[in-house]
Parts: C-alpha cells; structure tokens; sequence
C-alpha cells in the first residue's frame, strides 16, 4: 500500500445503498457485532448507538482522507485507531453528560466503538484511496448501514420479548421471552442475515458465502 | 496482624484469646465498614490460642471481612489469598462470563476466524499472549499513571494506543526474530487490534479498581475464554460444513444460530461458584 492509487469514486447513491444494503455491516460484512447482540435489547439502547456508531464513522473516514498523504504506511493502523479513539472519547463524554440513563446502559459498549472492525476497515479500504467528499459519503452510507441494522435488530427483539416497541406497550404480553435473553441476540442476528439472503434470492442475485474479518485487514 | 479465616458458610476461625462474648466483636465488610454483621455466638477452638465466631449471615471466602474487639487493640483482616482470587478470577472469565457467549464482545474475529480449526487455535494462542501482556501493561499505567492523574477520560485513548502499539511492535520484533512463527501467527497479531476483548478488559479493570492479581487474573481468564469459544465454534462450524444447510441459511446464519445454542449452553456455567 505504499503508491496511493486514486480510483474515480462511486457516485452517492451507491455509496449508500452499499452500506444499507448490499455491503450492510452488522448483516453482511459480519463487522461490530458484538453492540448489534449486546445492546439490541430495547430500540432505545440500539438507536443511542447506532448514533454514536454514525458520527463517529463519518468523522473518522473524513480525518483518515484529510491526512492520507502524511501518514507513514507502515503504521497506518495505529495512527487509523487514535484517530478512532479520539473520536470515541468526545462522542462517550457528549452522551454520558446528556444522556445518563441510556449510557448507563450501554456505556461499555460505546468505550468499545474503537475496536469495530468496520470504522477501521473502512479507513483503509476507502478513505486512504479517496478523497474527503466521496469519503464523508461512504461513512455516511456506513454508519447508517449500521443503525438501520440496530434499529431493525432492537425492533425485533423488544417486540417480541417485551411486546413493546421503544418502550410504549404494543401486546399486554410477551409473546417470546427468549429472544431477549443472551442467546436469543444471535438467533435474531442469524434470522435477520437468512432474511437478507432470501430477498437477494428472490431478486435473482446469488447471496454472498459467508465473509468475515478474514478480509478486513490485507 | 493474626490469622483468621472462613471456616464454612457462618463460622470464622480466629486466632487469638476467647473474647468475653459475641456483643464485644465487631464483624465487618470491607468496603461497607458501617454495617455491622451480627455475630450470634463465639466458642473456643479445636486448638488452644484459637476461637470461632458465629455469623447470622452467610460468610463467603471470596468476600475482605474486618473483624475486630470492642475495648481492645485485636484486629483482624480476613481476606481471600491471592491465589484464590486468581482461580475463581479465571474460572469465572473463562466459564461463567465467557466474552463471546454471555458478553457478546470479540464476535467480529470470532465468526471471521471460527471457519477452520487451525486458524482458531492459532488466533487463540496468540489472543491469549498480547492479551495478557496488553492487559497488565493498561494495568499499569492505569495504576501509576492515568489514576493518580486524574486522566480517566485518556483512557480509551491510552489502552487502544497500547494495544495498537503493542501488536505493531510484538509483529516488527517476531518478523526480524523468527519468520516460521511470524508467517504463522502474523496475520492474527493484526486482527487482535479489532477484537473487542482486548480493550473490554481493561475499561473493566479499571472501572472495578481492580488489584494486580484481579487484573491479571481477568485477562488470562478472558483470553482462555476467548481461545476456548473459538475452538468449540470451529469445531462445529467444520461439522456443519459438510451437513445440508438450507440455502438462506448457509454461511454465517447458521453460524449465529450454532453460536446461540452454545450461549445457552454457556447459561448452565452460570451457577458455578468456588471457594
């Protein structure tokens, strides 16, 4: 990776449908999993850092291509985590001081954010090859890729372990307790990438086998 | 200081002379030193120079009690030694709260690598080595630096700089020394930097004002965890390769599904308790 090679980036609206859809991080990239089978108990925990995921991946892709051609290849990836890290650490200080009750919660999982494979393979994928805008694009489709994903998982899980949706009761009972208990996250998970595989079925596209953090890091 | 330990689950044998009676001990936790335990009784003990105390509640081995004698200088510390904090440290990581199965955290090297046996051994050798040594590194400077600062709010930034720094430097130092081991486990090194684990380790420690043995106890525990859910899981994963998987299903789905059933499973560690 020493020669940069510029590519002509891909227009917008691919750039978001990839992460939404065909390249979705928690359903087909099988990236930051564990805050998308941690945290999706409630919508509410899943939306806070479906959030904090979004900020601070549009942030850190843009940082990665401002300074791409200062960087020393050889330690791209601890120069690639601090920036994440910095980044983490103002959005965990934003949400402790104005969200108390929900960080309480979810706090670890937010420290965490440093460590999702997708931020950083997404900085050495696409923002040491492009340029600021396309860039702020790709996070932008990224991170909303991800919190489509723990909103959808969150939804999934309250309803049918709770019987409410972001804490206003929908059924007076609990139609499936297990899916809320720690095993039932990876169920659900399992369950919604079978969903995806079947819609690309149905639109006559082969799903992908699976992938996995084998191919984040070249 | 003399000696007294946990006898069983309400006894405590003391070292020292036969107190006047049980009003006069004073029997406390550690940290809440405010709330007195009440002593139903005291007898002398099988050996002369030695007595039991008898508790209302239960006594566990795991918990620092302060026990001490109204109208007397007689103090005694009763704490669990450092090797049992160690095991049931480890046991309770490893087994009890697994990372992967009830924490959910490494689950993106976790799937990524559980395809093949020999990747998941490899990884999880490697795992259990930068884990450790990356955790009692975060330990100390959260210890001597960060702490006594008051640079709490470094923290994220301090531990992922170690471990970042660490593994490019564990890798640079592996190539030049041995390339059979490099080309082996190079590639895992770089993957460690993603896992969740090894930055969830120390931001527990560290909320918990862990001590040196919890610290070091916490990250060989994560790690033998961590090595031991990837074994199980490539197993599994090498069987369910050769079964006929419905079509939706083939790939990761049926990898969650697989790693569901061995969360439940993982429930039933969860009454396990030693000492």
């Amino acid at each position: 990776m020493n020669i940069v090679t510029r590519t002509a980036p891909p227009p917008i609206s691919t750039l978001i449908m990839r992460g939404l859809f065909d390249e979705n991080p928690v359903f087909r990239l099988a990236l930051s999993l564990c805050p998308a089978v941690a945290v999706t108990t409630s919508v509410k925990n899943g939306l806070m850092l479906g959030v904090a995921v979004f900020v601070v991946q549009v942030l850190s892709s843009v940082s990665a291509a401002l300074i791409k051609n200062i960087i020393i290849p050889k330690i791209r990836i601890p120069v690639f985590t601090i920036i994440i890290a910095i980044w983490v650490s103002i959005m965990d200080m934003v949400l402790a001081a104005f969200f108390p009750a929900v960080y309480g919660e979810v706090g670890l999982y937010v420290k965490l954010i440093v460590a999702f494979a997708i931020i950083i393979s997404r900085m050495e994928l696409f923002s040491m090859k492009h340029d600021v805008v396309p860039s702020f694009w790709d996070g932008f489709g990224m991170g909303l890729g991800f919190l489509v994903a723990m909103l959808l998982t969150g939804a999934f899980r309250e309803l049918l372990g709770n019987g409410s949706i972001l804490g206003f009761q929908i059924v007076d009972f609990k139609p499936l307790l297990l899916v809320i208990l720690p095993a039932g996250g990876f169920f659900t998970i399992g369950l919604i990438m079978a969903l995806f595989n079947w819609i690309d079925l149905k639109r006559g596209k082969e799903p992908p086998g699976g992938t996995g953090c084998g191919g984040c890091h070249g | 200081m003399a000696e007294a330990t946990v006898l069983n689950d309400h006894e405590l044998l003391v070292e020292g002379t036969l107190p006047i009676g049980p009003e006069v001990i004073r029997l406390v936790r550690a940290d809440d030193a405010d709330i007195l335990i009440d002593i139903t009784g005291v007898k002398s003990g099988p050996e002369p120079g030695s007595f039991i105390v008898t508790a209302a509640e239960t006594l566990s081995g795991q918990d620092h009690y302060l026990l001490n004698i109204a109208g007397s200088d007689a103090a005694w510390s009763i704490a669990p030694s450092a090797m049992a904090i160690l095991v049931s440290v480890i046991i309770s990581s490893a087994l009890i709260n697994n990372f992967v199965f009830t924490r959910y955290l490494g689950l993106c090297c976790f799937f990524g690598v559980s395809r093949k046996r020999d990747t998941a051994i490899g990884l999880g050798l490697t795992y259990v080595v930068v884990g450790v040594l990356s955790g009692v590194m975060a330990w100390v400077v959260q210890t001597f630096a960060l702490g006594p600062l008051s640079l709490d709010f470094l923290q994220i930034i301090a531990f992922i700089g170690i471990v970042a720094c660490f593994v490019q430097g564990a890798d640079m130092i592996v190539k030049k020394l041995n390339r059979v081991l490099h080309q082996k486990f190079g590639i895992f090194l770089m993957l460690i930097t993603t896992n969740c684990i090894i930055l969830a380790v120390p931001l527990l420690n560290a909320t918990n004002e862990a001590g040196f043995t919890e610290a070091f106890g916490l990250s060989l525990g994560s790690g033998l965890g961590f090595a031991l859910a990837l074994f199980l899981m490539s197993c599994a994963r090498e069987r369910v390769d050769m079964a006929p998987v419905p079509r939706v299903f083939q790939g990761l789905p049926v990898a969650f599904i697989l790693c569901g059933l061995f969360a439940m499973s993982f429930l039933g560690f969860s009454g396990l308790s030693f000492f």
